[in-house]
């Protein structure tokens, strides 16, 4: 510990820290703009300088270290004149054009101008003029003459996006922030670099020009979208949602959001929104009132109980629906004698579900797996499905910890992997027990599950040994393990890994409310926190095995399903398809009778628990639009109308208490399944897809947020393959093929990929133009175009 | 788009780096592919860096584009206009300057019919000032190509040398 005094103030500081540290510690200010707390140090900007006893200069307090005895003083004359000097400087070639800046009014040039310049400008000479830049769709660099050249933007694509994607060309006078030539910033978590940004030279694209900082008003939430649950600040005027910015939570997102979160709000105020109640009479759609609306849903489930009984109705919701709402939902189902509830539409392997004692979950704090010494990821794409994560397993590489993949693409991660093994989703079970059979022969333990058959390759002993070897380890598995249709093989040979290795092990949850459906029983076989019900079919059950009758909670089943195909076969031969639903969609058109205007998170209260199982709540940030209502209290006026008791509520919290007071959430966190089974065979030769689901269609708000939309990462999905399978199918690199699962196929250009592994084309689901397709993980075929 | 010879020369500069710090040979692999352009190159375009070959250098030693652009343009004998086949920089920093280096270069530019900074219309020669070379003793200097140096420049030299660049 280093002895230091700050203006008077004495204090003591671990060594390492920098006085920039120690300041912050006592709540002592220190102006800058290049320093960054997540970022590396540049010293570039000047506008830290402090005076320090016994040095003859004024020094840079985010770069200079601290000495035993030290005496800072930060605002004595000569560091004042030395901070109004950096800022007389700063603002030579700066447009001093705040009133026409959207950043006016929350720029830290404009703050710091105010507090360290002087009111008028020596400098009378020409200033300098930077061209814009063109970023992309997400991120403004239109007036880049504002850049201070603090290289925080730079600093940012490097180490936490991963991959410079900003640099600073050229030298002295003539220096520019840009992207490489002719490229666009693509990291999934660009728009961080706009709230980093001091002044206004990054500015988000889509909020530009709309409205004045000054004039928003900031509301906290969290995201909707994946099972993170980053804490937000949702920015409102008018009753509209302006923008999202994060709040800042080190335990779950630091103070980062993705750009999934920041600007999916464009969906929430889309032309798309559903704003009546509307029914379909023979074909056509009719606004209604809620009043007709809910008595023709009334009648519906009333006529097709009494007709084909209760089983013939299905209930399938979104986990990015609330917990309230899941809560009613399937409190809604079980009273009316309707077991048919499922929460996992893109599921294909339920046979775990039996075995299950709690709610799947990460099996560990988000802070405990980026600490974890070794982590295994199954099946992940990884910056896809939760962006920050992978950053901050990245960040996690850097200090020391080592990551282990095993996966059905090798997929760029940005980071040092310290073994990788890439194989076909027909291998991947195979894989993981290669790993599984190292672990046993390192522990010399047993393992119920007969791995005779398993040869363990050199990576998966690598695996093996680092998980072994660690001091802490983490296993998760992914959307791709999740959704595969050997889950609970998977789920089986990570919990053996776990056992015998003393890691964690987990899922990386889906969406930003999965394990709170699983805690509330949104599933078919277990009730609120695990409570016995009688069992009713799976998703996959219902789709296979046409119900009469659906009620859909935010789903939308043909980008929400496993088999998109199968799911809209199924709700076209019902009798009746009820949507409670954000947005008028138009496989809903297509398929549903009636559709009811639901509020989105942002208009509802509610709470998310997160993959780490995190109760986040929140309250609505904007009134409902239109005639929309909050999914809870659609589902309790339906509940008295269906003449059902226990549906009397008056506010969300009611609701919320009601599902509290039935259990604890911690302790009905559990991964651990009552036996365990996995068919460890090396795999059959067969062509399978890849379909996972785009970073942009994962849910159906983030679908309708244009500017995300415009991104590449949005682009119309082209299909991949190994050069092997190209060959074998006789087609060259880019031709269009027919690609066929079942009886729907699609015409689409097929590109050779080296990071593929052989037996596998890679066509995204959950896009419109490849609906037509069956199953995410289920054989392909290749036909010539 | 770079030769198997050059690749080699690149590869060596690797070579001087541990394994995962190939981010280092940036100067040198860029050199070395300008050294190739400016050889090979038919025409000015032809001679200098542009984005083709600094990606594609950057792809070779696995780093960002935009890291080998910063390095490209941060230096300014990394050519990044079109130059002739010829580039010739004369040192014009003050005790250059003070024992002719001025004079040397306008009388280069007067001979050539060349402005300080542009290159001929036959594409032959390029002429720029450039910083102190570190040879203030030998004024006026001279570069020819980046490599070759050339010490004191005075107007028959000059002619000796542009009569040898042909
Ligand atoms: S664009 Fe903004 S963040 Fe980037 S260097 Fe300039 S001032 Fe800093
Ligand atoms: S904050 Fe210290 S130099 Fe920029
Ligand atoms: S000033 Fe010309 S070589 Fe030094």
């Amino acid at each position: 510990m280093l002895e230091i005094e700050i203006d008077g103030k004495k204090l003591t500081v671990p060594q390492g820290s920098t006085v920039m540290d120690a300041a912050h510690s006592v709540g002592t200010y220190i102006p800058h703009f290049c320093y960054h707390k997540k970022l590396s140090i540049a010293a570039n900007c000047r506008m830290c300088l402090v005076e320090v006893e016994k040095a003859p200069k004024p020094l840079p307090a985010c770069a200079t270290p601290v000495t035993d005895g030290m005496k800072v003083h930060t605002h004595s004359d000569m560091a004042k004149k030395a901070q109004a000097g950096v800022m007389e400087f700063l603002l030579i070639n700066h447009p001093l054009d705040c009133p026409i800046c959207d950043q006016g009014g929350e720029c830290q040039l404009q703050d710091l101008a105010v507090g360290y310049g002087n009111s008028a400008s020596r400098y009378q000479e020409e200033k300098r003029v930077v061209v814009g830049k063109d970023m992309g769709p997400l991120v403004s660099a239109e007036e880049m003459s504002r850049c201070i050249h603090c290289t925080r933007c730079v600093r940012f694509t490097e180490e936490i996006g991963g991959f410079q994607e900003i640099g600073m060309a050229n030298r002295s006078e003539f220096s520019e922030i840009l992207p490489f030539l002719g490229k666009t910033v693509d990291s999934e978590i660009s728009g961080n670099v706009i709230d980093l940004c001091p002044v206004g030279a990054l500015t988000s694209k889509p909020f530009r020009y709309s409205t004045r900082a000054w004039e928003l008003s900031r509301r906290k939430s969290v995201s909707p979208h994946d099972g993170l649950g980053a804490n937000l600040i949702v920015q409102v005027k008018g009753n509209q949602v302006m923008r999202v910015l994060p709040l800042e939570n080190e335990e779950i997102n630091e103070c980062w959001i993705a750009d999934r979160d920041r600007f999916s709000y464009e969906g929430l105020n889309s032309a798309e929104r559903l704003q009546k109640p509307m029914i379909k009479h023979d074909g056509k759609w009719h606004e209604a009132d809620w009043q007709t609306a809910l008595e023709y849903v009334v009648k519906g489930l009333n006529g097709v109980s009494r007709d084909h009984g209760k089983d013939a109705i299905g209930v399938l919701a979104s986990p990015h629906s609330t917990t309230e709402e899941l809560f009613l939902a399937q409190k809604l189902a079980r009273s009316f004698g309707v077991n048919n509830v499922d929460y996992r539409l893109r599921r294909s392997d339920f046979r775990a579900d039996a075995a299950q004692q709690g709610a799947l979950w990460l099996g560990s704090s988000i802070v405990d797996l980026a600490s974890a010494k070794s982590v295994l990821v199954v099946g992940s794409t990884q910056r896809q499905e939760q962006p920050l994560l992978a950053s901050r397993l990245r960040q996690a590489v850097k200090k020391g910890s080592e990551l282990n993949v095993i996966h059905v693409a090798d997929d760029a991660l940005l980071t040092k992997l310290n073994a990788k093994l890439i194989v076909s989703p027909l291998a991947l079970v195979n894989a993981l027990a290669q790993v599984l059979k190292a672990v046993v022969a390192i522990k010399s333990g047993e393992s119920a599950i007969d791995l005779a058959a398993v040869s363990v390759s050199a990576e998966a002993q690598r695996i093996a040994e680092s998980l072994c070897g660690a001091e802490s380890a983490s296993v998760v598995l992914g959307n791709v393990a999740q959704h595969h249709p050997a889950f609970s093989e998977l789920l089986s040979l990570a919990q053996e890994i776990a056992r015998l290795s003393g890691a964690r092990f987990g899922v990386l949850a889906e969406a930003a409310n999965s394990v709170g459906a699983e805690l509330v029983g949104a599933v078919p076989t277990r009730g609120v926190f695990g409570a016995a019900v009688s069992a009713g079919l799976d998703a996959q059950q219902m789709i296979a095995a046409p119900r009469k009758a659906y009620v859909l909670l935010n789903s939308e089943v043909e980008f929400d399903s496993y088999n998109p195909q199968a799911a809209v076969a199924a709700m076209k031969s019902a009798e009746t398809v009820i949507a409670l639903t954000a947005f008028k969609a138009e496989g809903l058109l297509d398929y549903a009778d009636v559709l009811l205007p639901i509020a989105p998170f942002s208009e509802t209260a509610g709470s998310f628990v997160n993959m780490e199982g995190r109760l986040q709540t929140f309250n609505g940030v904007v009134r409902p639009l239109g005639e929309a209502r909050p999914a809870w209290k659609v589902l309790r006026v339906l509940g008295n109308m269906l003449g059902i008791s226990g549906f009397e509520y008056t506010s969300v919290e009611e609701v919320r208490a009601e599902w509290q007071g039935k259990g604890d959430i911690a302790p009905s966190l559990n991964n651990v399944l009552a036996s365990v089974s996995a068919n460890v065979q090396p795999a059959a030769t067969a062509l399978v897809r890849v379909g996972e689901v785009p970073l942009y269609q994962a849910d159906a708000i983030c679908r309708r947020a244009s500017s995300l939309q415009a991104t590449r990462a949005a682009a119309v999905p082209v299909a991949h393959a190994a050069q092997s399978v190209l060959d074998a199918a006789g087609v060259q690199s880019g031709a269009v093929v027919v690609l066929k699962q079942g009886d729907g196929q699609v015409r689409v250009a097929l590109e050779a990929d080296a990071t593929l592994p052989a037996g596998v084309v890679r066509l995204a689901t959950a896009h419109p133009t490849t609906i037509a397709l069956g199953g995410m993980f289920d054989p392909i075929e290749i036909k010539q175009g | 788009m770079l030769s198997a010879q050059s690749l080699a020369l690149i590869d060596r500069e690797v070579a001087k780096y541990p394994a995962d710090q190939k981010r280092s040979a940036v100067m040198g692999a860029l050199r070395i592919a300008l050294e190739e352009r400016r050889s090979t190159g038919e025409t000015p375009e032809a001679r200098c860096l542009n984005q083709e070959v600094i990606e594609f250098v950057a792809n070779y030693l696995e780093i960002p584009p935009v890291a080998a652009y910063e390095v490209a343009t941060f230096y300014n004998m990394y050519d990044m206009k079109p130059v002739g086949k010829y580039k010739i920089t004369v040192c014009t920093n003050l005790p250059c300057a003070l024992r002719g280096g001025v004079n040397a270069a306008e009388y280069i530019s007067h001979k050539l019919g060349i402005a300080i900074g542009e290159t001929s219309s036959d594409g032959m020669y390029t002429l720029l000032e450039g910083e102190c070379m570190g040879a203030c003793g030998d004024a006026p200097v001279l570069l020819v190509n980046n490599h070759s140096m050339c010490s004191f420049m005075t107007s028959e030299a000059i002619d000796k040398k542009l009569a040898e660049l042909k």
